[in-house]
C-alpha cells in the first residue's frame, strides 16, 4: 500500500486530567488535525495495562499512543512515571516481536496544550504512513487452511 | 451395572518427554490408576496404533491427556481424532497449556528454523543440503510423505476444544493424581479450569515475608552473576522472578532449588497475558523516575520477550513474532 492511500489506524490512551482535556481543547479551539486517532480516555497514563497496548495492536492498530500529564503533574503523583518505565520496557519487548518502536509512542500533553496534541496526532499519523500498515496476523490460521 | 473400567488415553505432541515421565513418576500411585482405568492408547509405553483409536466409538474414551504443543499437521490430525473419541480432553503440561519451551519457536518461522537446523548449526553435516520435504517421489514411482511443519506453534486449545488444563513443566504428581481422582469420582470443577489454585506463586512462597516494605530494584542481575541468598526474595536481590505473574501449585520447586521462577504454570485466571502482566509488575518496581536511568536499567534486561514469555508465547495476546519481521 502506498503512503498516499494508506490511512493508519491509531489508538490513543489519554489521561482524563491532562491529555484528554488537552485533546478537548484542540477540538473546542477548532484546530484541524489528522483524524486517525481513536481516543480512549483513562483516569491516568499509569492505568494503561501493557495488555491494553498488545490488544490494540492485535485488533488492528498500526500505532498506539499513551499520553499523560507532564512529569511532576500527574493527578496521582507517580502514575506517569510508571507509564514511562512500562513504555520503555514494552517498547523493547515489542521490537523483539517485530513491532517497530515508532509504532508505540509516549507523550506528555497538558490540559492547556491543545496545539501540542494537534502536532502529536499529525506527526504520528505521518510517521506511521511512512512505516506502512502493521497488518498483525499472528500467523494464527495456517492450521485451518489445509 | 457395567463393570467396564473407564478408558483413558495419553498422547504427546511437541514436547520433550518430561510430561510422559511425570506419569511414570506417579510410581505406586500409577498402579492404583492402572487398577481403576483401562489405558487404551499410550504410544510411549503401549503398542496401540492410530487405527486402533480410529476403530473406537466416538466418545468412548472417558479422558485423553495430551501433552506438547502443536507444530505439525500430524499432531493436529491426532488431537482432532482424540477429541472425537474422548469425552474429556486435559491439556497436560505447559506446552499444551501455553505453548511451553517449543513455543519459543514463534520467534522464528519454518524457513529460519529449517535453515538453522539443516544448514548452519556447528554440528550440522549436510553437504548436499538435504531438507525434509512434504512429498518425495521414489525411483519406483512410490510417494513418501511427511507431515507439514507449521510456521507457528499452537497451544492445544487453539486447535481443539480443551476441557481442563494441568499446568507445569512438568505437572507435579499431586496435581495429576488430584485430576485423575476428580475425573474418576466425577467431582470436576467448571469446564476450562486450570487444575491448580488460582493465586500467585508469591502467595505461597516462603520468601514472600522477606520482601521489603517497598520493593524497589536498582539493578537487574542474572542468577549466575551473584551468590544467591537462599532466604531472600529473588526480586529483592535484583533477580527476575516470575512469581508475581505465575499461578501457584508447583510446590515452589525452583525457589526451593534456589532458582527464580520461570513461569511454567502460566498466569492466574484474571490475567490474559502472563508476559505483559510481569512486565507491568517489574516496571513498577524499577527504582527510578529519571528517563535516562530508566533506559539504562531497561538496557540491562537482556531478553524481555524470551524471559517474560518463556513458557507462554503462543498463548500470549500477540502469539508470535511478526512474520514480515523475520529475516
Ligand atoms: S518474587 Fe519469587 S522469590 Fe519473591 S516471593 Fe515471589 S515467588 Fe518468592
Ligand atoms: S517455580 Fe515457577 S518455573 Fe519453577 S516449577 Fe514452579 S511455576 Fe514452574
Ligand atoms: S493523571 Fe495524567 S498521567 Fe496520571
Amino acid at each position: 500500500m502506498s503512503s498516499e492511500t494508506f490511512n493508519p489506524k491509531l489508538v490513543g490512551f489519554l489521561c482524563t486530567w491532562c491529555s484528554y482535556t488537552g485533546a478537548d481543547l484542540a477540538g473546542t479551539a477548532r484546530m484541524t488535525y489528522a483524524p486517525n486517532m481513536r481516543i480512549i480516555r483513562v483516569m491516568c497514563s499509569g492505568r494503561v495495562d501493557p495488555q491494553f497496548v498488545l490488544k490494540a495492536f492485535k485488533e488492528g492498530a498500526d500505532g498506539v499512543l499513551i499520553s499523560g500529564c507532564h512529569p511532576g503533574d500527574c493527578h496521582y503523583q507517580e502514575g506517569n512515571y510508571n507509564a514511562l518505565r512500562r513504555h520503555r520496557l514494552l517498547t523493547k519487548l515489542l521490537e523483539q516481536l517485530g513491532i517497530e518502536k515508532e509504532r508505540f509512542r509516549l507523550e506528555w500533553v497538558s490540559a492547556a496544550e491543545g496545539a501540542k496534541f494537534q502536532k502529536v496526532c499529525d506527526e504520528f499519523t505521518e510517521e506511521i504512513k511512512q512505516l506502512g500498515p502493521l497488518n498483525w496476523n499472528g500467523g494464527v490460521n495456517e492450521h485451518r487452511e489445509a | 451395572m457395567s463393570t467396564e473400567k473407564p478408558k483413558v488415553a495419553f498422547y504427546w505432541c511437541s514436547s520433550c518427554g518430561g510430561c510422559e515421565e511425570s506419569i511414570i513418576d506417579l510410581a505406586e500411585d500409577l498402579l492404583k490408576v492402572v487398577e481403576a482405568v483401562d489405558i487404551v492408547f499410550w504410544p510411549v509405553a503401549l503398542d496401540f496404533k492410530k487405527k486402533d483409536v480410529e476403530a473406537m466409538e466416538d466418545g468412548s474414551i472417558a479422558v485423553g491427556f495430551i501433552n506438547g504443543a502443536i507444530r505439525l499437521s500430524e499432531q493436529q490430525e491426532m488431537v482432532e481424532l482424540l477429541r472425537r473419541k474422548c469425552q474429556l480432553i486435559v491439556a497436560h503440561g505447559s506446552c499444551s497449556h501455553l505453548g511451553g519451551i517449543p513455543g519459543l519457536g514463534n520467534f522464528w518461522n519454518k524457513e529460519t528454523i529449517f535453515n538453522r537446523a539443516y544448514h548452519t548449526t556447528p554440528s550440522t553435516d549436510n553437504p548436499d543440503g538435504v531438507v525434509p520435504l512434504e512429498k518425495t517421489v521414489l525411483e519406483d514411482g512410490k510417494e513418501l510423505t511427511l507431515p507439514r511443519f507449521y510456521d507457528t506453534v499452537y497451544t492445544l486449545d487453539q486447535v481443539i476444544d480443551v476441557d481442563y488444563y494441568l499446568p507445569g513443566c512438568a505437572p507435579p504428581r499431586d496435581l495429576i493424581m488430584n485430576a485423575i481422582l476428580a475425573i474418576l469420582e466425577g467431582k470436576l470443577p467448571p469446564k476450562g479450569s486450570v487444575l491448580s489454585p488460582n493465586k500467585s506463586l508469591c502467595d505461597d512462597c516462603d520468601r514472600n515475608d522477606s520482601k521489603p516494605e517497598k520493593m524497589l530494584m536498582t539493578e537487574i542481575k542474572r542468577p549466575w552473576e551473584i551468590l544467591i541468598d537462599p532466604e531472600k526474595c529473588f526480586l529483592a536481590q535484583g533477580i527476575i522472578c516470575m512469581g508475581p505473574a505465575t499461578r501457584t501449585g508447583c510446590g515452589e520447586r525452583c525457589i526451593i532449588g534456589n532458582m527464580p521462577c520461570r513461569g511454567c504454570f502460566g498466569p492466574t485466571d484474571q490475567v490474559y497475558d502472563q508476559g505483559a502482566k510481569f512486565l507491568s509488575a517489574l516496571a513498577s518496581i524499577l527504582d527510578t523516575n529519571d528517563e535516562k536511568e530508566i533506559e539504562k536499567l531497561v538496557d540491562t534486561i537482556v531478553d524481555p520477550a524470551g524471559t517474560f514469555y518463556r513458557f507462554s508465547l503462543p498463548s500470549s495476546i500477540l502469539r508470535r513474532k511478526r512474520m514480515e519481521a523475520i529475516k
